[in-house]
């Protein structure tokens, strides 16, 4: 159990994260612009984004589809009816001077996601998840004295994923978040980038004595917008409020910034005022209501997911249940390992993605989307040692040059002149060879030095310029010694 | 129920209004008097009535996921107080 | 020579379409009669170059053979609630005044299509919060309806009093309203005109400046029930940018105005006849009911329990949906800017200057009864006796096919009068309309008799949701039976 010790007492932590994923769709959830990233300033902007008099909300029903499909994924409770909410505040890149949100009645209740960790398995409750729109940005550095609004992203459709207050360290929201953005990424409802900002959390953090049942008074860490942050803020805010209580103060419910440079938190001076949404039902929209040949319908057409994938992993393919994790944690990977071990031993395969694979790809900053191995060629590669062409050894050169030249293994094998050598009439007379020049070698084997044996194979492989097959070597020494 | 200076000025604030002290005295006043007169509704008996939101009943407003807006950046700077290379310029906002 | 000014808008279809007048001379009349009653200021903004410039292509369309319809070539205004691409569109706030839109709404756009030649936009109450024009930024409209002293001392009331007081001059043949509370039918009722809220959703809301979502419905003025229908018929219809506009068919209303209302089972809701009621008011609508009865209709009384409270639950919903809707007027893409330090400071400053009194009022209210602590007590709480009103129209309709009461509870009041009242005695002034407009329901305004100085009352007829043909059939009725005379009040000079 992790705790944090004090003077007076062990702490523990609960944890609670709210995600917000940006939707995959064409356009934005209330208005007919793109909701594509990165285009020209306020060019991905209609007149209902900018809030201009008279403009009116429409939903986009791919946006429904989509939050209903990653309700699934998170095994939650679909809500049949669901209806939007105006949360009411202002800042200049909220130009309707609310958000459209839902808070009375969302879209997806109660789910849960299984989180793996060096404690064990762990069910964590997602407590809901609503439907709403993004806000704009706010650019500050291109004026001493202003700041420009750009909103693009002003209505691009958010799903916030609140998870229950569940977890109890800083491991365990990492892998929650972890296994939550494999899963909305398996799903196609949200790429979870957060570099980009598609994805982003929030954590609720609080401390409580080893053995309360209450909940303390909790903080909300913003805009952590990496897994690592996510968990090094935890850690520091945990902290933060544990040496409080120890010097006798009480931590009050504020939301506070993360910043990684100083590792700390701080207040946010702009939540200062503590704020009053005035939430309550949007009139220009109507109630979404679902009906369960709907839900059913997305229901059958939902991949399999990251979790059900792991387990499939090991009891169809053998593999271990960490190399499982490790491959089912990003769809991509997944696709690319399914790929590559089309007619291959999967596990041979599990090693050279997670091996040599994933070093090169960490090494060079790409990933396997850009991987300049394809799925394809990794199989092949392994083909090649199980059929014996090439050795397991020159296979790590072949894969070196695969990676520079983006080659085929066979053709790489061609030319190179890599080719393992199978023709027993040729290393027969290489051996004949090599025992005739170490007769004093194949005298001590005679006497019973067995273990002379290794040192011939290896002179046979370095003769032969690894180009032979071990264990045909292995095989011809022995009957050439016997003669 | 008093709606009082006080509660004028918290109102104001986050309706994001600038009231004089005068003006805070004047609206507490109206505003008290209007509310004075909606207790009325208090002697309604709403017990398991359920809240109307809309007197629309149909559930098909919905559009199809297809980009069809867009690109009018000029259109949107048209009207704006301040605004330089397709921004919208405000007062510097900090955090 | 026709005297133009004096046409309804059938009368002058019937005289386009026989070549007899044309629109540009149709529109000229009505371009004069504007100056000449500028002392009612009616118009924020006219719009003579663009009247004529349509005008003329509408008479070339006629030439062509290739009329639009009943509307093409007929001078309209349009409440400057409505979006008008490049017309200024100012809500009569400071915060708009500048506002150029570069879209048209739905409605008027609708409008356009059917040839009509906007004359210009007339005044309301700002962000149509009134009944009397008084808000407005622009200064208040006056009633062509002099007082004892012949002097245009009167309200057209609000908030479309511009509308009003325009069809009513002869300053345009035709106007569009809006109605969230009464605010065609109360200004209809205030000048002697007719004007017809319709059912909730059955027009477009799409580029009109929002009030009150839930409750904002758009119709036309105009100077018969009959003008009335050719205008709706024009203006109504789903709209997918609207979700709120409802998919079903627009019928011919025009068909409805068969003039038999025999066997009709009209309903007197009770509750209305309120103690202390004017007298005037209640003569005129006794006198109502009888010319229905004359016409064979079955009149019967009706209770609707829950009246009284239409009133506190409107103004709870319209202030606290308005509160919401107007923030996005904070100084940065379209509005007027006061500058200031920081964002909020021009938040602030920019919206303390831009909103008159009477918007900031009900901006407090329904920001109040919006926040933490009591929003249940007082905006769900309103919701919910909401429904109940609701309630009582569905099971009225479910013995009568329409309800008659008056449309105001006086008839117009000076502005002498109006500057002593404080605000909940001015919002009384929406006690038959509110009602109404809560349940979502079609209602018609029509002048039916004068008060005992002169100035004209009308009253209400009340339909079924979508059943606006029920509507015009009575009120029809009831306009020839009264035989009113719906001629412009002409402005002297």
């Amino acid at each position: 159990m992790y705790t944090i010790k004090g003077n007076t007492s062990d702490w523990e932590l609960v944890i609670g994260l709210e995600v917000h994923c940006q939707i995959i769709s064409k356009a934005k959830v209330f208005s007919g612009a793109s909701a594509e990233f990165g285009a020209e300033q306020n060019t991905h902007v209609s007149l209902v984004d900018a809030a201009f008099p008279g403009m009116l909300p429409v939903l986009n029903e791919e946006c429904i589809r989509q939050s209903v499909k990653t309700g699934l994924g998170l095994n939650a409770k679909i809500n049949k009816y669901s209806r939007f909410d105006r949360k009411n505040y202002f800042y200049a890149d909220l130009p309707q001077g609310y958000q459209i949100s839902q808070l009375y009645y969302p879209i997806v209740g109660e789910g849960f996601i299984e989180v793996h960790t060096s404690e064990g398995d762990r069910k964590i409750g997602v407590e809901r998840l609503h439907l709403e729109q993004d806000a704009g940005k706010s650019i500050h550095d291109m004026h001493p004295t202003k700041s420009f609004i750009d909103l693009n992203r002003s209505g691009v459709g958010l799903m916030e994923i609140v998870s229950k207050p569940d977890m109890r360290s800083p491991e365990e929201a990492g892998e929650y978040l972890r296994q939550l953005r494999a899963i909305v990424r398996a799903l196609g409802t949200c790429d979870g980038n957060m570099d980009e900002g598609s994805m982003r959390c929030d954590v609720n953090v609080s401390v409580r004595k080893v053995g309360e049942t209450i909940l303390r008074d909790r903080v909300e860490v913003k805009n952590v917008n990496s897994v690592r942050f996510v968990m090094q803020a935890i850690e520091i805010e945990a902290n933060r409020q544990v040496e409080v209580y120890e010097n006798g103060g009480t931590v009050r419910q504020e939301t506070r910034l993360f910043d990684p440079n100083n590792n700390e938190t701080r207040p946010m001076r702009s939540k200062e005022n503590a704020h009053d949404y005035r939430y309550f039902p949007d009139p220009d929209l109507l109630p979404v209501i679902l009906t369960d040949e709907y839900i059913e319908e997305i229901r059958a057409s939902l991949p399999e997911l990251p979790e059900a994938k792991k387990k499939r992993y090991v009891s169809e393919l053998g593999l271990t249940d960490y190399d499982a994790h490790v491959l089912t944690l990003d769809v991509e990977t997944s696709r690319y390992f399914e790929e590559a071990m089309i007619g291959q031993d999967p596990k041979k395969v599990a090693n050279w993605v997670m091996g040599d694979l994933f070093g090169y790809l960490n090494k060079n900053g790409l990933t396997v989307s850009n991987s300049p191995v394809s799925a394809k060629n990794l199989g092949a590669l392994v083909g090649l040692i199980a059929d014996g062409t090439i050795s397991g050894k020159i296979a790590k050169d072949v894969f070196e040059i695969m990676a520079e030249t983006g080659k085929e293994p066979a053709v790489i094998v061609e030319e190179k002149g890599l080719k393992q050598e199978s023709d027993t009439g040729a290393i027969e007379k290489l051996i004949e060879e090599i025992l005739s020049a170490n007769q004093d070698k194949v005298a001590e084997i005679k006497a019973g030095k067995d273990k002379l044996k290794g040192w011939f194979v290896g002179q046979i492989m370095k003769a032969s310029g690894g180009k032979v097959n071990p264990a045909l070597a292995n095989q011809l020494l022995d009957k050439k010694l016997a003669e | 129920m008093a709606f009082n200076e006080e509660t004028v000025a918290n109102v104001a604030n986050l309706a994001r209004l600038n009231l004089t002290d005068e003006q805070k005295q004047k609206f507490a006043g109206e505003v008290d008097g209007i509310l004075n007169w909606v207790e009325q509704l208090q002697e309604v008996n709403v017990d398991g009535i359920e809240p109307l939101v809309s007197v629309t009943e149909q559930t098909d407003a919905i559009r199809a996921d297809v980009v069809t807006d867009g690109g009018i950046q000029a259109d949107l700077m048209k009207n704006a107080p301040e605004s330089a290379h397709g921004f919208y310029v405000v007062p510097k906002m900090v955090e | 020579m026709t005297d133009l000014i004096n046409l309804h808008i059938s009368e002058a279809a019937d005289l386009l379409a026989k070549k007899e007048i044309s629109s540009v001379e149709l529109t000229r009349a009505h371009l004069a009669e504007m100056e000449k009653g500028r002392v009612l200021n009616a118009y924020i903004t006219e719009t003579p170059e663009r009247a004529m410039a349509d005008a003329e292509v509408s008479d070339k369309r006629r030439a062509n053979g290739e009329s639009l319809g009943a509307l093409d070539g007929i001078p309209i205004a349009n409440k400057d609630l409505y979006c008008t691409k490049d017309v200024r569109t100012t809500a009569a706030s400071k915060i708009l005044s500048n506002f150029l839109p570069t879209y048209e709404s739905t409605v008027t756009q609708k409008l356009k299509d059917a040839g009509t030649v906007m004359l210009g936009k007339v005044n309301t109450d700002q962000f149509a919060m009134g009944g009397s024009t008084r808000t407005s930024y622009f200064g208040e409209s006056k009633n062509p309806w002099t007082d004892a002293n012949g002097e245009y001392a009167l309200t057209p009331g609000g908030s479309s009093g511009g509308s009003a007081a325009a069809v009513a001059a002869g300053l345009c043949m035709g106007a569009t309203g809006s109605d969230t509370g009464g605010s065609i039918r109360q200004p209809a009722s205030f000048c002697g005109i007719t004007g017809i809220k319709p059912t909730y959703g059955r027009c477009s809301r799409w580029g009109i400046v929002a009030f009150a979502s839930s409750l904002d419905q758009a119709g036309p003025m105009a100077r018969s029930v009959k003008d009335c229908a050719i205008m709706l018929e024009s203006m109504a219809g789903y709209d997918k940018k609207d979700s709120t506009s409802v998919n079903t068919p627009v019928p011919n209303y025009l068909s409805a105005l068969t003039g038999d209302i025999r066997g009709k089972k009209i309903g007197v809701p009770k509750e209305y006849r309120m103690d202390g009621m004017n007298e005037d008011v209640a003569k005129v609508w006794d006198k109502g009911i009888q010319f229905l009865k004359d016409a064979g209709a079955e009149v019967v009384e009706i209770s609707m329990p829950h009246t009284k409270y239409a009133l506190p639950v409107y103004y709870i919903i319209a202030c606290a949906e308005a509160s919401s809707n107007l923030s996005r007027y904070d100084g940065v893409r379209y509005t007027t800017r006061v500058e200031g330090a920081t964002l909020d400071d021009m938040y602030k400053n920019t919206r303390t200057d831009g909103f008159g009194d009477e918007v900031i009022r009900r901006i407090l209210l329904g920001t109040f009864v919006l926040s933490a602590g009591f929003y249940d007590a007082y905006y769900t709480r309103a919701q919910r006796v909401r429904r109940l009103i609701a309630e009582d129209f569905k099971k009225a309709f479910e013995t009568v096919d329409a309800i008659v009461a008056p449309a105001a509870p006086t008839p117009a009041l000076s502005f002498a009068d109006m500057a002593n009242m404080d605000p909940v005695s001015t919002y009384l002034g929406d006690v038959f309309t509110t009602p109404s407009s809560l349940a979502g329901v079609p209602a018609m305004a029509l002048p039916v008799g004068m008060s005992s100085n002169g100035l004209p009352i009308g009253l209400q007829i009340i339909g079924k949701h979508f059943d606006e043909n029920t509507v015009f059939q009575v009120a029809d009725v009831m306009e020839k039976s009264a035989g009113f005379n719906l001629m412009p009040h002409r402005v002297k000079g």
